[in-house]
């Protein structure tokens, strides 16, 4: 595994198009009567419409390029994608920020720092006094190029929340979804973010963990993963964070790829339709959340992103962003939203039940 | 075409077990739940005693369940195959410890 060094876009992939990969969501075991439908699954429970509650999560994908090539990313992200967001769409993204009721700025990507005005949108950005700003970094990014060393103090200047994902506290299992070499930079890129000061016990430098499972299975429990993750990276490596956010594979792009090619996807989405919660639904994030794509479109969420499928609003595109005409939408779903309601539930931020 | 004995399938069907014996198999898996809570041994522990054992039992059911249980609550494949050589001494231990028995039989009738 994580062998793959082109994207499923480059490869020419059929599952590279977002129509290909809902045309295999709702065909099949959804199709037949096996397994409901989630649209079925949370009329059950009368959750049917979907809808959105108040903003309070923007989050902006500044562009699909990265470092790694991960094997189960839902972005599909990797050095062949192009796809960048332009300062003037960031410049719309910044009046949206000025004047929005959101608590809480992510941005994600790919690998958000290569975009090369994600500097000065971050200065920009935390002008507004956002009260939570999230960067979410791969970790080895810090240590890919000379430009890059500084980020920890950079982030420190602006105040910014890290989040990093770690699939494992081992180097065999981290690498095997990351990329050779990935353990071992990522370990050296979170001790330089404790020099500096993130995710020390009482400091207000937030540096929280993103744990995704390496293969075809749920996550564990999030909280028992925490204190496994903390107890081996201090004892190992000596490196302190603040939370574990445990988050389930979607199976959308390359992890629906891998699922497919593994011969794994009917049980995976079995055992996601078992471990379904219906108070997971409640608080699933697309309730709360807008995901703006690198071109400025918004999307429930940054899986809905991916697969193409718009807000169900008048209010498609960030420079038409209304935060009134948001509120209240009916939320786009198929059976990939499964993912965000299974056992404890899933989100950006963790488990959500 | 026979069909195997065993079908992966099967598993997902386990629940059933309560529609022939309602009260029985339900009592079975409230226990059976209640045993893999979080209690003086973590659920990651009990992950790992569940895979020895269910090695021993040779139960490929099973066998795939606490695979996939230890996958999910971070378990490696180094340790995953350490507990599967506690249960593999365990059974070759009890083998070969009635030996004595053989021992003790052959010394009484032959002297």
């Amino acid at each position: 595994m994580a062998t793959a060094t082109k994207s499923l876009k480059k490869q020419g992939s059929d599952l590279a198009q977002s129509n290909k990969q809902l045309e295999i969501l709702s065909n099949g075991i959804f199709k037949n009567g096996e397994l409901p439908t989630f649209k079925a699954k949370i009329s059950e429970t009368n959750q049917f419409p979907l809808k959105a509650k108040k903003l309070e999560i923007l989050q902006i994908n500044v562009g699909y390029m990265c470092n790694q090539v991960c094997d189960h990313c839902h972005v599909d992200a990797g050095p062949d994608r192009k796809e960048i967001m332009t300062r003037e769409t960031m410049k719309q993204c910044l009046e949206v920020i000025k004047n929005t009721g959101a608590h809480t700025l992510d941005l994600t990507g790919g690998a958000p720092e290569m975009n090369p005005d994600f500097r000065w949108f971050v200065e920009e950005a935390a002008k507004a006094g956002i009260k939570d700003f999230i960067v979410r970094s791969n970790l080895t990014i810090i240590r890919a190029n000379k430009k890059y060393y500084d980020l920890p103090e950079f982030f420190k200047k602006h105040n910014v929340h890290v989040v990093s994902s770690m699939p494992h506290w081992t180097r065999g299992k981290t690498d095997k979804q990351r990329g050779d070499g990935v353990f071992d930079k990522s370990i050296k890129a979170l001790q330089e973010l404790n020099a500096v000061g993130y995710g020390m016990p009482g400091s207000d430098l937030r540096l929280d963990l993103v744990y995704n499972p390496s293969g075809a299975f749920l996550p564990g429990d999030q909280s028992a993963m925490e204190k496994d993750f903390k107890k081996a990276l201090m004892e190992d490596f000596g490196i302190e964070f603040h939370n574990l956010f445990a988050i389930t594979n979607l199976p959308i792009a390359r992890f629906l790829d891998f699922l497919i090619a593994s011969e794994n996807y009917e049980d995976y989405m079995y055992s996601l339709v078992e471990a379904y919660n219906p108070a997971a639904v409640a608080n699933v994030m697309c309730t709360n959340t807008i995901s703006i794509s690198w071109d400025g479109y918004l999307f429930d969420c940054d899986f809905n992103q991916m697969l193409e499928l718009p807000v169900n609003s008048k209010s498609k595109h960030i420079s038409e962003f209304n935060e009134e005409l948001l509120e209240g939408r009916n939320i786009v779903i198929s059976q990939h939203c499964y993912g965000c309601t299974a056992g404890a539930g899933s989100s950006c931020q963790g488990v959500v039940a | 075409m026979s069909k195997p004995y065993y079908d992966a399938a099967d598993l997902r069907k386990f629940g059933k077990i309560t529609e022939w014996s309602e009260e029985l198999g339900n009592k079975f898996f409230d226990y059976y739940g209640k045993v893999f809570e979080e209690g003086a041994l973590t659920a990651r522990e009990k992950s790992l005693i569940a895979l020895a054992v269910a090695h021993t039992e040779q139960c490929p059911y099973c066998i795939d369940a606490y695979t996939k249980d230890s996958l999910q609550r971070g378990v490696t494949k180094e340790e995953m195959m350490e507990a599967i050589h506690v249960g593999a001494a365990i059974k070759s231990g009890a083998t070969l410890v009635h030996g004595v028995q053989m021992m003790n039989k052959v010394n009484k009738l032959d002297g």
